[in-house]
């Protein structure tokens, strides 16, 4: 019974931590914009398209080692870096102007865009991820069995979080960022350059998910171009649990979500694991749709 | 008159000329010209509606103007961003007050002061591992926010939430947080608004102040004309977006064209 249930605890964690990672990006992008950016899953995707490519091209899938996969989350959050600039400047920029519902279907077109660009150069069927870091088995305390890769992939991310926390709270960066998230045009008036803001929050989002699609990888090793779609979509009914635009509140929407998703699996009705999000998200709406942490936003006359 | 202004050598902190904006049909400010020197307090007066704010909005490039141009320093702000503009030296404060209501009254000053000119660039890895130069400089940033809070004796308040503050010291932070920017000209929206008799003096001390010790440049709008016939050298005044007169406290006191545009024409019997 025990087992049972920290063998439930130790899959949350390592679920919901992944779609902390993705959250953050929601809720960042969210603060500074006031856009839900859907292809944010789809960033997340090519993530784990990276970490495979890179992977291959440097042979890690032979020679596996923390190093391997340190290496191949660097590449890839690097690289989705990129990607989450290049969406903001080409996409969103310069509908900045526009009414927010522009740049939502915008949204949606990047995130189909995205998808099917993804089907076409990387082929519609899924591929393996190699394993560029092997435990060399499960570890055993007594007759509980904890695959030490759900441990890793808990604990990469909460480094990762730790510093972008730091980033937020404690940087010139982060402080420009919650001033731009405050309001455009009083943070551009202190002086600060909003549109290169916006951008660093963008490229900080898409590093993050870069770096859950490599973990993603790592433990479900079948990668495919529509991936992102679900894991995108439940991370961000995770954002508005939370509080949308709220940091915390992310994390804390994400492991409440992948908690509830592995014990709902593990104790109760396995089929239901994807209307348990949406369940979450259409009572959150009803009932509080400030989300757990969000403050209530009064309308500017 | 051939050439520009160099930037060093030239007197005027601000010139205004020929500035018009239109929004459709409605010209709000039009063929304005203005010359604010270096270190003068300059009033710029008129009544509710005359285009006094949307004059600061194009001043600071929250509007562009259709025609005119703007010097500030000798550097052309028309076309400019705001946060270059602010880098230029140019800063503002607002007739409702803005401030980033849910941080400290230092955290306002620090968000400022970041994008100080002359302050040096320390962005995410300097910061995230806290070298010692990056948090040498942010002890001194410290210190020299609060020197400025001290001019609007808002240092003891340090650790206060904005909006927490009385409406007068609101108003004075804001002014300190325009300073913080690095800037010279201040443009104040409104500086006494809901003060009262004894804080609007505080409040012209504090201005007087910041111009003698700071340097400061001051181009001000205000209703309170105790305020503005007391501490401005100069003084010009805006109706439906027109320059209807200039010049000193008296001059503009006794200009019938102003009394007219207060009070409306005084019926002849003739």
């Amino acid at each position: 019974m025990m087992l049972e249930f920290i063998q439930h605890l130790v899959n949350g964690l390592s679920l919901g931590s992944i779609y902390a990672l993705i959250a953050l990006g929601y809720t960042m992008v969210f603060g500074v914009l006031q856009l839900i950016n859907f292809a944010h899953g789809d960033v997340y995707m090519l993530g784990a398209y990276i970490g495979m490519y890179t992977a291959h091209f440097f042979q890690l899938g032979q020679n596996s080692s923390v190093l391997a996969l340190i290496f191949t989350i660097t590449v890839s959050m690097i690289t989705c870096a990129v990607v989450g600039f290049l969406i903001e400047k080409f996409a969103y920029r310069p509908l900045r102007k526009s009414p927010r519902i522009n740049v939502l279907i915008t949204a949606i077109g990047v995130s189909l865009f995205l998808e099917f660009s993804g089907q076409l150069l990387f082929g519609p069927d899924p591929k393996f991820f190699p394993q560029i870091f092997k435990p060399s088995g499960d570890w055993s305390i007594g007759e509980l069995k904890i695959n030490p890769l759900q441990i890793l992939v808990f604990f990469i991310s909460i480094i990762l979080m730790s510093v972008l926390q730091t980033i937020i709270f404690k940087t010139r960066l982060g402080r420009a960022m919650r001033a731009v998230s405050f309001n455009h045009d009083l943070a551009s008036l202190m002086g600060i350059p909003t549109h290169r803001i916006i951008s660093y929050t963008f490229m900080l989002g898409s590093g993050l998910a870069g770096a859950a699609g490599v973990l993603v990888g790592l433990t479900y090793p079948k990668i495919d171009p529509l991936m992102g779609t679900m894991p995108g979509l439940k991370a961000f009914v995770a954002a508005v649990l939370g509080g949308i635009g709220n940091i915390t509140g992310a994390v804390i929407g994400a492991m409440t979500l992948g908690l509830a998703e592995e014990f709902l699996v593990g104790y109760w009705a396995p089929t239901y694991r994807d209307a348990l999000a949406f369940g979450i998200l259409i009572l959150i709406l009803l009932f509080k749709p400030t989300g757990l942490f969000g403050v209530k936003q009064t309308e500017k006359v | 008159m051939t050439t520009l202004h160099n930037e060093t050598d030239s007197l005027e902190a601000l010139e205004v000329k020929n500035l018009t904006i239109q929004f459709g049909g409605l010209k709000a400010v039009s063929d304005l010209n203005l010359q604010v020197s270096k270190g003068m307090i300059f009033g710029l007066i008129g009544p509710n509606g005359a285009g006094k704010t949307t004059a600061f909005n194009m001043l600071t490039g929250v509007y562009r103007p259709n025609s005119g141009k703007i010097q500030a320093f000798g550097k052309n702000l028309v076309g400019c961003r705001p946060f270059q503009i602010t880098q230029f030296g140019v800063a503002r404060t607002f007739q409702n007050i803005r401030l980033f209501k849910n941080l400290t009254v230092l955290g306002n000053m620090m968000i400022a002061m970041d994008h100080h000119p002359e302050q040096k660039h320390f962005w995410v890895l300097p910061s995230l591992l806290r070298t010692r130069p990056m948090v040498e400089n942010e002890i001194q940033q410290e210190k020299n926010c609060l020197e400025l809070l001290k001019i609007f004796k808002l240092d003891t308040r340090k650790s206060e939430i904005a909006k927490n503050l009385p409406y007068g010291d609101q108003r004075r932070l804001e002014i300190a947080r325009a300073m913080a920017t690095g800037a010279k000209l201040l443009l104040l929206d409104e500086p006494a608004a809901g003060m009262n008799a004894n804080e609007t003096k505080l409040l012209m001390h504090s201005i007087r102040l910041i111009r003698d010790e700071y340097q400061m440049t001051i181009l001000l709008i205000e209703h309170d004309m105790k305020l503005v016939m007391g501490i401005c050298e100069k003084i010009a005044v805006l109706d439906y977006g027109v320059k209807i007169a200039e010049g000193t406290s008296s001059e503009i006191q006794n200009n019938p064209r102003v009394i007219e545009a207060y009070l409306g024409k005084v019926p002849t019997d003739e």
